[in-house]
């Protein structure tokens, strides 16, 4: 009986191919999300997700996988926020805000220009990991492996350059490029995020599993692990209730991953002990 | 050195021998924390050159050491004593030493010689303004850096826990370290430090607390507001040990 439930959903190849994106995402979103938090970059976060839509809108129009155009969009837009925040006296959050809500207008004004494009408007925001194809998969699978690789290589690098900036420099450390490789790896999580939540909640699956993580965790890599524990579960639990409660797939694991925060939450003021 | 076309600055031509403790005093906005920059190779130099051992430093040798204000740093990230200690392991290395496992023996050492390693579990965001300053000075003796530099290292630290940081201090000091400490604090140089180097916007003198000091570098220094030293004496203070 149990095992039925477990297996039904996967008797369709498009359920396989959601699952397997949905476990990319759990793992992803919360390893780079524990810098996201301790960084205070979340609304920096949410910024590149809107921002990428004009670059989503222009693959559609020429019938391209979005990947090609939000990848290279969200890059150039992480770097040039993170340029206009070093080079001018304009406050992070002021910059960033510009940026977002300027592209976001450019997509929305595209989509409704462009008549007959593939794809709906409420499959950009709120996302279908349901209806990603073969090769939206494999890009999925090559993206995710590129930013593990990259994120367990600069491990350390990151930790340092985030907690202690100057020392870092002092030390050897290329703590801006090492900054702007953060901005560059957030950008694609973000672009492999949105198929499986939208824009409108992808900063939730970045910083809500690694946020729950913190609350009852007492060290970066615990935060990174349990993070990740919690990311797949939001992922897989969504993608569940999406299949048995006929739910859009992305606000089912938008809800679950804030349940579980919830539950982190609760389990800190009642004073339970942390993991150590 | 400038910021933009302004310069903020000059005149600075100074030499250190080493293994000596020196306090860097001035007033706040003098150049003291964009001198320790310039330094450790954080500022670059509009003019002339800083020389260690006769050779321009290369910064990525470790031979420099950077404790920094406490604002500068990002105490959010949940870091033990024993994960800052380890940072400085990356003067050796790139990525690699990210993965080793066990406590390596410098890190020890250099924790038990701040007096940490008890505490090495423990958040360096709980700790104690002392406690944090000593951890990130046995950062720097694990990048086994011969020149130490702390910008503003006793602010927010108790008296009593300032001496524990002087007592690492001087004992660095005796095994060869070079050491340069910001601080605000005229009354307690002449106990603290071996020299002093006085910075408003320029070198306004060097040398032993004791012979600084006159009425001319407190003007030099603190402008009119040199007139509440008047009568004071900077060793009269030598109670503190």
């Amino acid at each position: 009986m149990l095992i039925d439930f477990i297996l039904d959903p996967f008797q369709f190849s498009f359920m396989v191919r959601a699952l397997i994106i949905c476990i990319c995402v759990g793992i992803i979103c919360p390893f780079l999300g524990a810098h996201v938090i301790n960084r205070q970059m979340g609304f920096m976060g949410d910024a590149l997700a809107h921002s990428v839509m004009p670059g989503m809108v222009v693959s559609y129009i020429i019938g391209i996988s979005p990947f090609f155009g939000a990848i290279p969009m969200g890059i150039v837009v992480a770097l040039l926020i993170g340029f206009l925040v070093r080079k001018t006296k304009i406050s992070n959050d002021t910059s960033i805000g510009i940026m977002f809500t300027g592209l976001f207008a450019i997509g929305l004004i595209m989509i409704s220009l462009m008549g007959g494009l593939t794809v709906n408007l409420e499959d950009l925001l709120l996302g279908q990991v349901t209806s990603t194809s073969v090769s939206d998969l494999y890009t999925t699978l090559f993206l995710t492996t590129f930013v593990l690789a990259v994120m367990c290589l600069l491990y350390k690098q990151m930790i340092f350059t985030g907690f202690d900036y100057e020392g870092a420099t002092v030390i050897g450390l290329k703590a801006g490029i090492i900054d702007y490789i953060l901005l560059g790896l957030l950008s694609i999580v973000i672009v492999v995020t949105l198929q499986a939540v939208g824009i409108i909640l992808v900063v939730g699956m970045l910083i809500t599993p690694a946020a729950a993580a913190s609350l009852i965790t007492n060290r970066f890599w615990k935060l990174v692990i349990v993070g990740i524990i919690f990311g797949v579960i939001s992922a897989i639990g969504g993608l569940y209730a999406s299949y048995y409660l006929d739910l859009p797939s992305g606000p089912s694991i938008a809800m679950i991953s804030t349940i579980i925060f919830c539950g982190s939450f609760a389990k800190k003021q009642l004073r339970w002990p942390k993991f150590n | 050195m400038e910021f933009g076309k302004e310069l903020v600055l000059d005149q600075v031509t100074f030499a250190i021998k080493p293994g000596v403790l020196i306090g860097v005093v001035g007033p706040n906005g003098g150049g003291k924390s964009t001198l320790f920059n310039a330094l450790v190779g954080l500022q670059p130099l509009a003019h002339g050159k800083i020389l260690i051992n006769g050779h321009v430093p290369n910064h990525r040798s470790g031979i420099l050491s950077y404790v920094p204000q406490k604002e500068q740093v990002n105490w959010r990230f949940p870091l033990s004593v024993l994960d800052v200690a380890k940072l400085g392991l990356m003067s050796k290395g790139f990525g690699i030493q990210s993965f080793r496992f066990g406590t390596d023996p410098l890190v020890k050492s250099s924790l038990e010689k701040v007096e940490m390693w008890e505490h090495r579990n423990e958040l360096v965001s709980n700790l104690s303004g002392g406690q944090r300053q000593r951890t990130f000075i046995a950062r720097a003796l694990v990048q086994q850096a011969d020149i130490l530099i702390l910008d503003e290292a006793f602010s927010g630290v108790d008296v009593a826990s300032q001496e524990g940081v002087l007592d690492v201090l001087r004992d660095l000091r005796n095994e060869g370290k070079t050491i340069l400490v910001a601080t605000h604090d005229l009354n307690t140089l002449s106990d603290r430090f071996d020299e002093v180097i006085c910075i408003n916007r320029h070198i306004c003198a060097q040398g032993h607390p004791n012979e600084v000091f006159t009425k001319e570098v407190l003007i030099e220094l603190y402008g009119s507001h040199a007139d509440m030293f008047d009568g004071h004496q900077i060793a009269r203070h030598s109670h503190v040990n």
